[in-house]
């Protein structure tokens, strides 16, 4: 998957390696399937003078084709939603201990960003909105709440491989870390009316001096 | 009863003396034949697919060469981008995968099949065809109107689908829920019908095992939409009451709940999906089993596993909701039950090669298209997976992902399944061949370029591009030279794809009038359809001549018989 | 218009008549309508413990009243169907005709509550609580008066000895919209 995206956050490795598992053992099956049937295409081909045979798949031997592979698959679904839940619980029901949280609003459409500021705390004077453009210090865990002012929105970051819909009226919170520092996109990814193409915003994940750097900049901006 | 069954009986044979042409508006608009009504349904739907497909090629191209001048559109600007997408995908559901594969194959096939004259209600199958009809206009009216056509998708999610405001489409969003409420009213006429004529009016000697798997899907698809559909009727209610006089059942502000919706649509949602794949199934194996001059293998197995398919269907819906804002520990839940559905669904796939296991198989244009189906369709089955694991789907929701497995499942299945009936029924349905040659061009020229439309589009998802964006240069990481050309190669695919059609068109006409007569039982198939003249006159058979059923639908290759086929018909 | 019903209506393989298998189907289609839209209102009215307050304002005698009313008609529906069983029409219809009062008073009531509630305030809009009332009761109302239409289109044909079947059928419809209001009847007017 990092040949496709980057990974960015703590999380998006095992959410990768989950869609790797998946990937593995529904390939194998798809081969399997896929190449038994081409076989059997070929082989049952229709040849001048040959009957085909009269199978009721009734007996218990030949029954057996069916019977195993359907467990076999049964045992692969177990594997899978053994993976997936744990990975599942990490990213979004449980919620580690957070250095800092951020408010994000999406509304038609735009997205909007409250820092916390110097004090590191959320509604106080000296927060710091922006509008497209989250600043986040890496290697440290984010809390974040969204909100949304009018429809649904969907918060994605895919190089954290990480979504959320923002839903009117409620507060919902998650997580994340980033891993390395960079620039990338922020997109909605749930339709919200003409501009849903437009609502793109950047996330900045910068090293603790930069980050630094940019609250007093922009600290020193609002505060006349 | 015995008594009124004679009478009507002699009642009909003087009818049938005293014959005389009605006016061709009543004979082929307000019939109450089932075959009429199932062409009606058919040519519908297949004008209702040209309309689906002409959206593709417009946005298709707006996203591979965004902001040219479309030949034929135009300019797409954003909001008939999003209308696009939404008509785009509610017509092809629910205007051309319902009526084609349910209405109309079921209109044709069932009173043929299990050796009736007609359907057990006729007048209400004229009705549930009117009123499909009805409901397709008005979709199409909603396109022309002030504000244009609707445009928040076809899952419609308040509070975008519920507020002017939100939507700019008013009038539009009405006109477009209206016209899916008239549509779920005409399929749930359809369907009771469906259901009442399998149940009670086989031919003497069918029991419920003798009946061929295409009708056991028809009827178990229409009951599966019997059961979901309810909930969303009544939510589809609530969503017209909060746009035309401003209630708030879905406004949080007021004390309403925005996810209610995806509860109610995604419960009727996901079992939609199996309300078309069942039938497509059932065409399937039906070829299938003819070609290979196979029983097919395990018919109560096949039979008990789309039961159990269907059932589970029920447990699935939230699994379209995994980050909509839904309790997680319930995404728990429903990763299991998801994933539990991929066992009765591979099971089907296994059955359907296990098969062709000893089978003596002949490659004609129709069992090409079910061999294709299940080629492709086990595609679209094994990247479900990825999307029911919630882990996986915290990133892939809402990416091209989707939508490519999609496309995978209702391509086969609309598409596909629909080329596969049409063309193993023709003979049947105008008493002519098609021809080979040109089916087997079409064939190959619809399923290469399908590949290579869709395969392209995995990738996209894999890369972080998200659905319903109509203009991706305001994302900086999905604007690369690399991702404009796999959205090239798709679109190109897609123009290639779309002029094979041209043959098949050409093909069908031709056909039609100029075609090899084909006789009553051009493919050596079992099941009664196949023992009346073709095209079938009106009731099916001469009053005298009803079919009596012997045995099952798929006795080919029996070591007791010379020929490899043994019609259902026949006394033993 | 004579219509000469085809083969495949009179026969019936399952042993139940094809217009009684049928009606159970439509019911079974009209009960997850009602049940959808019953399980979403008991849903927000768990959550919404302040809804009470506007659901004190119901007249619950009126709501009794039409429970009544609604519960004689299905007798007479039940006289209707022994009588078209014995074949006799003309009583069948008379009875029917009763069965068809009773909705026409259903409906009367309904209307004086509603002016009453309307005239009050509590309109459709004025808050989720009346949304649910109005949409659910009004549902309802809409199948008592497609009922008592048909109802009418059968009578008049049970009283000319004809499609004599169709008597047992609509009853069956008739107590299905019966046994919906009892629910309703409960949920909108008794929970407090």
């Amino acid at each position: 998957m990092e040949r496709f995206l980057i990974q960015a956050s703590t999380y998006a490795g095992s959410i990768d390696g989950v869609i790797m598992l998946i990937a593995l053992l529904v390939g194998f099956w798809f081969l399997l399937a896929e190449g038994i049937f081409f076989w059997l295409i070929w082989k049952f081909r229709a040849r001048p003078g040959e009957k085909s045979q009269y199978l009721t798949g009734k007996e218990k031997h030949v029954k057996r084709w069916i019977t195993i592979p359907h467990a076999l698959v049964l045992l692969c679904d177990v594997f899978i939603i053994i993976a997936s839940v744990r990975v599942w619980y990490d990213v979004k029901q449980q919620l580690p201990e957070a250095d800092s949280t951020i408010r994000v609003i999406g509304q038609q459409w735009a997205w909007t960003f409250q820092h916390p500021g110097i004090d590191n705390e959320l509604d106080t004077d000296d927060d710091i909105y922006t509008v497209g453009d989250l600043h986040v210090e890496v290697e440290k865990t984010y809390h974040f709440q969204l909100q949304s002012r009018d429809v649904l929105h969907s918060f994605s970051v895919p190089v954290f491989r990480l979504k959320q819909d923002a839903i009117p009226g409620r507060s919902i919170t998650g997580w994340f870390q980033a891993t390395e520092t960079g620039d990338h996109d922020v997109q909605c990814a749930e339709i919200c009316g003409i501009g849903h193409g437009i609502m793109a915003a950047r996330i900045h994940i910068e090293d603790a001096q930069t980050h630094a750097q940019w609250i007093a900049d922009a600290s020193a901006a609002t505060t006349p | 009863m015995a008594d009124t069954v004679v009478d009507v009986h002699q009642h009909e044979h003087a009818g049938h003396d005293g014959h005389h042409d009605p006016h061709w508006i009543v004979k082929y608009l307000w019939s109450t034949d089932h075959k009429i009504i199932a062409m009606q349904y058919l040519f519908t739907g297949m004008f209702m697919g040209i309309i689906g497909a002409y959206m593709a090629y417009v946005f298709r191209m707006q996203l591979a060469f965004p902001g040219i001048s479309v030949p034929g559109f135009g300019q797409v600007s954003p909001g008939e981008y999003n209308s696009l997408i939404t008509n785009h995908g509610s017509i092809m559901i629910f205007w051309v995968a319902m009526p084609v594969l349910i209405a109309a194959f079921g209109n044709y096939l069932i009173p043929l099949m299990i050796g009736a004259d007609d359907m057990v209600f006729p007048r209400i199958n004229r009705l549930s065809y009117q009123i499909f009809l009805v409901s397709a206009i008005i979709l199409l009216a909603s396109l022309f109107v002030e504000g244009g056509g609707f445009g928040g998708a076809w899952t419609s999610y308040p509070p975008l689908s519920a507020e002017g405001d939100y939507n700019q489409t008013n009038l539009g969003s009405s006109l477009w829920l209206l016209a899916v409420a008239l549509e779920f009213v005409a399929f749930l006429l359809g369907g009771i019908n469906f259901i009442t004529t399998l149940m009670n009016s086989r031919a003497p000697g069918m029991k419920a095992y003798d009946i061929p798997m295409v009708l056991w899907m028809i009827v178990i698809a229409s009951i599966l939409f019997m059961l979901s559909v309810g909930p969303l009727i009544a939510g589809a209610v609530m969503l017209f009451f909060d746009q035309t006089i401003n209630t708030g059942f879905y406004d949080p502000t007021r004390g309403g709940d925005p996810i209610l919706w995806q509860h109610l649509f995604w419960f009727f949602g996901h079992p939609e999906v199996y309300v078309v794949l069942l039938p497509a199934i059932g065409i399937t194996v039906d070829v299938i089993a003819t070609f290979a001059r196979k029983k097919i293998f395990g018919y109560k197995l096949v039979l008990y596993t789309a039961v159990a398919t269907g059932v589970l269907s029920f447990f699935v819906w939230a699994h379209h909701q995994f980050i909509a804002g839904i309790d997680p520990r319930m995404a728990n839940v429903f990763t299991i039950t998801t994933l539990l559905i991929s066992v009765p669904i591979a099971e089907l796939l296994f059955v359907m090669i296990a098969t062709l296991y000893g089978g003596s198989i002949r490659l004609t244009t129709p069992m090409l298209w079910a061999l294709a189906f299940i080629a492709e369709f086990l595609i679209g089955g094994v990247t479900g997976i990825f999307l029911g694991a919630s882990g996986a789907d915290i990133y892939f929701h809402d990416t091209y992902f989707v939508l490519a497995h999609f496309h995978y499942t209702f391509f086969p299945i609309a598409i596909i399944g629909t080329f596969c009936g049409f063309t193993y029924w023709f003979p049947k349905m105008f008493g002519r061949m098609m021809n080979d040659t040109l089916g087997k061009i079409h064939f190959w020229g619809t399923i290469i370029p399908f590949n290579f439309i869709f395969i392209p589009l995995f990738v996209l998802g894999m890369g972080g591009q998200h659905r319903r964006i109509y203009n991706f240069q305001h994302f900086p990481e999905l604007a690369g030279p690399e991702m404009y050309s796999l959205r090239q190669i798709a679109t190109i695919s897609l123009l290639i794809m779309l002029a094979f059609q041209a043959v098949f068109f050409f093909n069908m006409f031709w056909s039609w009038f100029k075609g090899e007569k084909a006789g009553k039982n051009p493919w050596k198939a079992n099941t009664l359809e196949w023992t009346t003249e073709s095209p079938p006159g009106h009731g099916n058979w001469p009053p005298d001549q009803m079919p009596v059923v012997y045995r099952g639908p798929y006795e080919y290759g029996h070591p007791d018989r010379e020929e490899d086929y043994w019609p259902q018909h026949l006394p033993s | 218009m004579a219509h000469a019903k085809p083969l495949a209506t009179l026969r019936s393989a399952t042993g139940i008549p094809t217009g009684r298998l049928a009606v159970w189907w439509v019911l079974a289609s009209e009960v997850v309508i009602f049940g959808g839209l019953l399980g979403v209102y008991l849903m927000h009215r768990i959550g919404h413990p302040e809804w009470a307050d506007a659901a004190a304002h119901t007249q619950t005698w009126i709501g009794a009243l039409n429970t009544f009313v609604l519960l004689t008609s299905s007798f007479t529906a039940v006289l209707a169907h022994q009588a078209a069983e014995k074949g006799n029409g003309k009583e069948a219809a008379k009875f029917l005709c009763f069965t068809i009062l009773g909705a026409m008073t259903f409906l009367v009531v309904k209307s004086f509550e509603w002016y009453n509630e309307i005239s009050h305030g509590y309109t459709i809009t004025a808050n989720t609580f009346w949304s649910f009332y109005y949409t659910a009761a009004g549902l309802h109302a809409l199948h008592v008066i497609a009922g008592a239409i048909i109802m009418g289109v059968v009578a008049f044909d049970a009283f000319r000895g004809r499609e004599l079947h169709r008597v047992e059928l609509i009853g069956i419809y008739w107590h299905f919209v019966d046994v919906v209001w009892i629910f309703l009847f409960p949920l909108l007017y008794i929970a407090k």
